[in-house]
């Protein structure tokens, strides 16, 4: 699964953490590469799969999601539930934006945005709490975003 | 302690939906249809997006302009594989911390983020305080790195660890 890379792969990951919308030229002249040579890199660098994409961040809130909270989920009788059935209804509501499968103290952990908390509150009771297998459910809602770099290179 | 923490969330989530009600009049079907492509996909062209959107490429442009002024885009971000990287383990850690030290949030925050292998950080209301996530590229890196940076950090109380076994999803951004 690791892809094998030299400091110049690297160098130019670390541009485009630092400056995502930065160009083939822009990213070229930071790592002492022709625009179509550095052009190349990055092709090679999506197509194995390194860099996934280039999105926009969006500030939840001012689009419109006020609340995100991070839920942490038991599922109340495991053997007799599939998980299979659990992930894909889980995965089915638009408001979680993140299942993780998880080893520790719960089984899933998702992150759920909403427009505030009466809105929060009606997706756990109506579309969380409903779901095939549930058990304990912990919320944590989320105050901060301190860091996100996303990994190191 | 606990009250004081409540009441200041609760004032700082009123203030939070009165500025997302004034935004929210802003934002009409085209911003959101950009939005929607854009926080998948920010490489594509303004003719593009546009075309995505059933605008012009000017009307695009002007648009996202925009939507940056007014923070609705924060930013641009590249999204990497962390096992691509060779990152194999991620673990989310979920912190308490000692509440009677009245600077334990500072001090614990400002020295879990200069950690290079913490890629996230969150402060939270709920039953724990904090969330780091933290990559590692086995479970021996992950064991050198938990004994070495997280032990040390300051003002912890408990740390309780879960381990990514699988994305089940990843939609980035927001259901708009």
């Amino acid at each position: 699964m690791t892809v094998a890379l030299d400091d110049v792969d690297r160098a130019i990951l670390r541009h485009l953490q630092a400056d995502a919308r930065a160009s083939a030229k822009a990213v070229g002249a930071a790592v002492g590469l022709s625009q179509p040579a550095a052009w190349r890199r990055i092709a090679r660098l999506q197509r194995d799969g390194v860099i996934r994409g280039r999105r926009a961040v969006l500030n939840a809130a001012k689009a419109g999601f006020g609340v995100s909270v991070f839920l942490g989920v038991k599922l109340a009788s495991r053997g007799r539930v599939s998980l299979e059935d659990f992930e894909r209804a889980v995965s089915a509501i638009p408001e979680v934006v993140v299942v993780s499968h998880v080893l520790g103290l719960y089984d899933y952990r998702l992150k759920v945005v909403a427009h505030d908390l009466e809105d929060f509150e009606r997706i756990l009771r109506r579309r969380i709490m409903t779901l095939p297998g549930v058990g304990d459910v912990e919320s944590n809602v989320i105050l901060t975003e301190e860091k996100a770099a996303g990994p190191r290179v | 302690m606990k009250m004081g923490v409540y009441s200041e969330f609760l004032l700082f989530s009123c203030s939070k939906i009165l500025y997302w009600v004034e935004i929210m009049h802003k934002l009409d079907d085209i911003d959101r249809k950009l939005l929607r492509v854009l926080q998948e996909d920010a490489s594509l062209s303004a003719a593009d997006l546009g075309a995505r959107a059933g605008v012009t490429a000017t009307v695009a442009a002007r648009r996202v302009e925009r939507l940056e002024r007014d923070g609705v885009i924060a930013g641009w971000a590249v999204d990497l594989d962390p096992r691509a990287l060779g990152y194999e383990v991620s673990v989310s850690l979920r912190v308490t911390l000692d509440k009677t030290e009245r600077r334990a949030f500072d001090a614990f925050i400002a020295a879990a983020k200069a950690v290079p292998e913490i890629d996230a950080v969150h402060t939270l209301l709920g039953r724990v305080d904090v969330r780091l996530n933290v990559l590692a590229r086995d479970l021996a890196h992950y064991q050198e790195i938990y004994r070495s940076q997280i032990l040390s950090l300051p003002h912890v109380l408990d740390i309780e660890a879960l381990m990514l076994v699988s994305d089940v999803k990843s939609a980035p951004g927001v259901p708009l």
